[in-house]
């Protein structure tokens, strides 16, 4: 292998997907931020089975039902209609985010802008123009146990997107917990980003080239390795 | 024991129910998307356009029925939500980019802590939601063990429009699984609480175990069985105006 940025030397959006949910326990209570996070949910191993928390109002809901067979008073976060697993609940807002404020989650998982250095995440608004819209991501990232960030490692220009400081709004200040990119796994630990793995095919330096802050090593950085799914 | 069987606060009408409903009123709406969404009753305050109106909703419309039909009829000056965006954002979009209508854009848990708030008689409260972003600007902190929180005000509505499943006629409610979201919280945070429910039964038929909303934070209902979904109207293409 070699460092080239060939079409293998990254991972899809769906393996950094499958890569976040052998961190997920069983029996977790998570948060799946709406679009790109929602795909973690398919890819648990057999035998864990997180219960999946909705700002909405619903704990513990599955995959969508078939066309056709929609209920549209039952929808997650982003407004997609979903079913119900044994055991689920329905609850009003207030009682919703007391769950996430209230350290109730286990993880939440969300998509990114950019995350700097000392935990701060932006992802909820890039610029001046268009209509803002923040939903609940403002809360999501205070009160949950661990905030994970799922990210292409740069933008589509090639910027990083792991950063010294965030220069779009922030969503959070010190929020998150660690980050899952397309080439790497990184901690937040003591304001610094700790790497903890990496894809096998690109070495520590070409990851720091692509990464805007410093990538502490302490001990082993494991391989990345990811099945094609 | 007599009287409590006699109290009736039902309405025969959705235009009867909304009618009381004037320029300049603040008006909260539940649902979440489409779900929980009390589109007959938006309709029947279409029908009778009051103007500058504040509108409070998680959302801010979507295609041309519902809140965004509100928009599109003139008749919302300042819309208070956590995400004016869905998959036909038009009729706000346009008038938002026009400066034809104002947006306060609160965190969604802030927005339903804020008519809990509202409703449970407390002004004010600290929460950790926006610490540190462009959404806490110029709003009063404090340190509580250690941790800086952002002090957030209560909401409050002259009128709440409500979808629920089952009401009884003293307006106890139970909603219909996720579109329940932020309608129990804005019953009790409207000084005029309006509802259209999918059935109307006599006091005692719902157990009172399962009451969702009591009935003290119901003014009026409406039943409006078979109510319209507004996913499905949207996938109609359906227009109000």
């Amino acid at each position: 292998m070699t460092g080239a940025m060939g079409q293998e030397s990254k991972l899809t959006n769906a393996q950094i997907a499958w890569r976040v949910a052998q961190d997920i326990p069983h029996e977790a209570y998570v948060n799946l931020g709406i679009g790109f996070p929602e795909m973690v949910a398919k890819y648990q191993p057999a035998g864990r089975e997180a219960i999946f928390h909705t700002e909405n109002g619903i704990l513990n809901f599955g995959d969508s039902p078939a066309p056709g067979e929609e209920d549209w008073d039952l929808i997650n976060a982003g407004k997609k209609a979903v079913t119900l697993k044994p055991g689920a609940a329905f609850f009003h807002h207030a009682d919703s985010f007391a769950m996430v404020r209230g350290g109730h989650l286990d993880i939440a998982v969300l998509g990114a802008f950019q995350v700097a250095q000392n935990g701060d995440l932006a992802n909820w608004k890039v610029g001046s123009k268009g209509v803002p819209a923040v939903g609940g991501a403002m809360d999501l990232v205070h009160g949950a146990k661990q905030v994970f960030v799922i990210t292409e490692h740069v933008t589509k220009t090639g910027e990083p997107k792991l950063v010294d400081a965030c220069t779009f709004p922030l969503t959070g200040v010190g929020c998150v917990t660690r980050v899952y990119t397309s080439l790497a796994v990184v901690d937040i630990v003591d304001k610094r980003f700790v790497l903890r793995e990496k894809l096998p095919s690109i070495s520590l330096e070409e990851l720091q080239a692509m990464t805007g802050a410093p990538l502490h090593v302490e001990g082993n950085v494991a391989d990345l390795v990811v099945p094609a799914v | 024991m007599i009287g409590s069987l006699y109290m009736d606060k039902t309405v025969e009408s959705a235009a009867a129910a909304v009618a009381s409903i004037n320029d300049g009123a603040t008006v909260m709406i539940g649902g979440f998307g489409g779900s929980g969404a009390p589109i007959e009753l938006i309709h029947a305050l279409i029908d009778r356009r009051p103007k500058n109106l504040t509108v409070v909703n998680n959302n801010a419309g979507n295609g041309r029925i519902g809140i965004a039909a509100m928009i599109d009829a003139g008749m919302v000056r300042k819309m208070i939500c956590s995400f004016p965006r869905s998959s036909d954002p038009r009729a706000f979009t346009d008038r938002y980019l026009a400066g034809e209508i104002e947006l306060e854009l609160v965190p969604q848990g802030t927005l339903a802590e804020r008519i809990r708030a509202g409703g449970a008689g407390i002004p004010a409260f600290y929460t950790p939601t926006g610490v540190g972003t462009e959404l806490a600007n110029g709003k009063p902190t404090g340190e509580f063990d250690g941790r800086t929180y952002v002090q957030e005000r209560w909401l409050k509505a002259d009128f709440a429009l409500i979808k629920a499943h089952v009401a009884d006629r003293h307006g106890n409610l139970i909603y219909n699984k996720a579109g329940r979201n932020f309608s129990p919280l804005m019953c009790t945070a409207a000084a005029t609480t309006i509802v259209q429910a999918s059935q109307i039964v006599a006091p005692g038929e719902i157990n009172p175990e399962h009451v969702v909303t009591p009935g003290i934070f119901v003014d009026k209902v409406v039943e409006i069985s078979n109510p319209q979904q507004e996913e499905e109207l949207i996938r109609a293409g359906v227009a109000y105006i």
